[in-house]
């Protein structure tokens, strides 16, 4: 009991999900920065901020809405993101759960955050928000079909296995699945698809700043905004990390491999952040016909060529 | 019909620098009806001007708009010399022009950068910006103020541009070029801004004729109309130009428009710069001893379309009467023909495509009561409210 409670609070949970998350988001806006021309912020500007809102900041509860859903949505949203962060991390250093079809258990533990979004922004009463949360409703529907395919294709290529452990295993003995022309479809799907759980451009419609002023969050100050903000520090630790134990055989933790390790995450957010830096916002309806049928008719491909071993 | 529910966009919004509201009638995403309200900045400005004398009015219009600072002097110059009948000096009108000019490319640059802001392409805003910087240090070298120049006035300018800053000034010209040229080839080659601008917020022919939009609105329609092409004034009958114009009229033509008509700003400033070098230097302004009396129409092209200015004279120092129109006053009531039947996502970009500047086109705002229809406030109340918080603070003094 005490090693599962020190495995979601401390490491690989809560605590240590959350630092490197603010950290990676401190590389984010530091890449966003120097593209743009800017200086960027100081290393410790997301904590900065994170506990700015949790201790300075007043909680402005919305007149019209619904307190309590308000309130417990983010917490809603922590707790998913933490258990996902703790079975998507053991494997990646060396702890079996041993529990076996933890994948499809990470799928739905990391839609919890986007849907405690979608209750808040519906129970803060906020017309705006209301749009932002409808449109985080219809971006969910067009991705996680996708980002469900991109997990079967990933179980095709590793002989039906389940679990994330052994994925990371298959990987490690035989040659990355990144390698192979099914791997690097699955690669594309699969980062669209986190590009789109983390609501950064051209997939942010639903906070969309200039067109609904911060859409779903609109309403959210203080502590409840400071646990939002912390849950997406650890989306974007875990979901990169996903990415490179799914398709990139994990990381061997081992003296210079660490660098390694270190070198994949930070790719996939660079990668994630230029992405965000080239392109505009798309329309909602654009973004749903992006997934349905490119990103589907992608993975569909990847996977018919994953069972000819391709 | 029922379900319809109101987005508010304002009067604070990051879509928007200034106040104003826009209220989006929705139904699902779809805007069903628009309506706005402005008037949270009204300055009275025309009823400044005729306290003051001519040469200080030049400073009041100017801070009509900080964008476009240059066009209202440059308009009201316009109406005030037809009421003098005098014709200003060669080197004058060059430098009006070049002024104007590059008034247009920053102006131009700004839009580029808010709309690119707007799209959520962050890069776009930050690179047009910085692309902007060395135009605002070029007014900087030329009139000593990065914005609001303080150039204009009666009878010519108030200083010369020395022809041994001719090649500095051309210098950053041909930098301006070159950056104008990547940005436009980043914003036109993009197939994900194309996706995202063509075919909204579109505004046909017959639309910018009923509701009388101006510039580079109505020019991305196909409606060559251009003051400066149409009512010559400064240095431009002068210099080769050609007035620009877009098939489209949706997003995307605005853009293309306000794009090329930079590379055409470049060009007018180049061929000024060629002709002031012959002119004599210092010989930027004649006397002006009083403006007789009669009434004078100016118009000028601001980035944005025709300022209008009509002022009254009674041969004092000051107008009797200052009337000015700003080019965002007709092009915001196109909204109605671009913004209803888009999604939300739409509707926000074309109302930002417009380059609508709310505080020159303010207007004294009367508030109703819904319920009862009845008014609220009008002027007259307002102004009796002016005088006795005015008393009252005079009594308080006294005691």
């Amino acid at each position: 009991m005490a090693a599962y409670l020190f495995y979601f609070l401390v490491f690989p949970g809560l605590l240590f999900a959350a630092v490197t998350g603010g950290v990676l988001s401190w590389f984010d806006r530091k890449i966003t920065a120097r593209v743009q021309f800017r200086k960027g912020p100081p290393l410790l500007q997301p904590f900065y901020d994170f506990f700015k809102l949790l201790l300075v900041k007043e909680t402005i509860i919305p007149k019209n809405g619904s307190p309590v859903t308000f309130l417990l949505a983010p917490v809603f949203g922590l707790f998913g993101a933490t258990t996902a962060a703790v079975f998507i991390l053991l494997p990646l250093f060396n702890i079996t759960t041993g529990f076996r079809g933890d994948l499809l258990v990470i799928f739905y533990l990391l839609t919890i955050p986007s849907f405690s979004w979608i209750l808040g922004a519906v129970a803060s009463g906020n017309p705006l928000a209301a749009v932002g949360g409808s449109r985080e409703m219809k971006l969910i529907l067009s991705y996680e079909l996708t980002f469900l395919l991109v997990i079967a294709g990933v179980i095709a290529k590793s002989g039906q296995s389940f679990d994330l452990y052994s994925i990371i295993q298959i990987q490690k003995d035989g040659a990355p699945f990144i390698g192979s022309i099914s791997g690097v479809l699955l690669f594309i799907a699969g980062i669209f698809c986190i590009q789109a759980k983390l609501g950064l451009v051209p997939f942010d419609m639903a906070e969309a700043e200039t067109e609904l002023a911060e859409g779903s969050f609109i309403e959210y100050s203080g502590p409840p905004y400071a646990i939002i903000k912390l849950t997406k520090y650890i989306m974007l630790l875990i979901l990169p990390c996903l990415i490179a134990a799914m398709l990139m055989k994990g990381f061997n933790l081992t003296g210079i491999n660490i660098l390694w390790a270190v070198l994949k995450v930070a790719g996939i957010v660079l990668l994630l952040t230029l992405i965000r830096n080239t392109n505009p916002r798309i329309r909602i309806k654009q973004a749903i016909s992006f997934f349905m049928i490119w990103m589907n008719l992608i993975v569909v491909t990847a996977i018919v060529l994953a069972f000819f071993g391709l | 019909m029922s379900n319809k529910f109101l987005i508010p966009i304002g009067p604070y919004h990051p879509l928007q620098e200034e106040p104003e509201l826009f209220k989006l009638y929705c139904d699902g995403e779809i805007v069903r009806d628009i309506k706005w309200e402005t008037g949270y900045n009204h300055r009275g400005i025309e009823k400044l001007a005729e306290s003051k004398t001519y040469d200080q009015v030049f400073f009041l219009v100017e801070r009509i708009c900080g964008i476009c600072s240059t066009s209202h002097p440059f308009a009201f110059a316009n109406a005030v010399e037809e009421i003098c009948r005098i014709e200003i000096t060669d080197r004058a009108k060059y430098i009006r022009s070049i002024i104007g000019e590059l008034e247009r490319i920053h102006s131009h640059l700004l839009w580029a950068g808010l709309a690119g802001h707007f799209l959520g392409y962050n890069t776009v805003f930050m690179w047009a910006w910085k692309y902007r910087e060395p135009v605002l240090d070029l007014f900087e070298m030329i009139t000593g103020n990065r914005n609001s120049y303080a150039m204009f006035k009666v009878g010519g300018v108030r200083r010369d541009i020395e022809n041994n800053k001719i090649p500095d000034i051309l210098k950053v010209m041909d930098e301006v070029k070159k950056k104008v040229t990547l940005l436009t080839g980043a914003v036109m080659d993009d197939p994900v801004i194309h996706s995202r601008t063509k075919g909204v917020g579109v505004l046909t022919r017959q639309d910018i004729t009923d509701y009388g939009a101006v510039g580079p609105t109505a020019r991305a329609s196909g409606v060559a109309i251009d003051i400066r092409k149409d009512d010559p004034y400064a240095a431009y009958p002068l210099v080769n130009w050609k007035v620009i114009t877009a098939e489209g009229g949706d997003v995307f033509a605005k853009a293309e428009v306000r794009l090329l008509e930079m590379f055409e700003s470049v060009s007018i400033i180049e061929q000024c710069l060629e002709k002031l070098r012959k002119e004599k230097e210092g010989d930027i302004s004649i006397k002006v001893k009083e403006i007789p009396e009669g009434i004078g129409t100016g118009r000028a092209e601001a980035p944005r379309g025709e300022v209008f200015h009509c002022v009254f004279s009674d041969g004092s120092n000051s107008p009797v009467r200052h009337k000015i129109r700003a080019p965002s006053y007709v092009n915001i009531a196109t909204f109605r023909k671009s913004c209803i039947g888009q999604s939300i996502s739409d509707a926000t970009i074309s109302l930002a495509a417009v380059d609508p500047c709310y505080c020159c086109t303010e207007r004294l705002a009367a508030a109703y009561d819904e319920a009862s229809g009845k008014k609220i406030f009008n002027a007259r109340e307002l102004i009796e409210l002016s005088v006795n918080k005015t008393r009252l603070l005079r009594e308080q003094q006294v005691r």
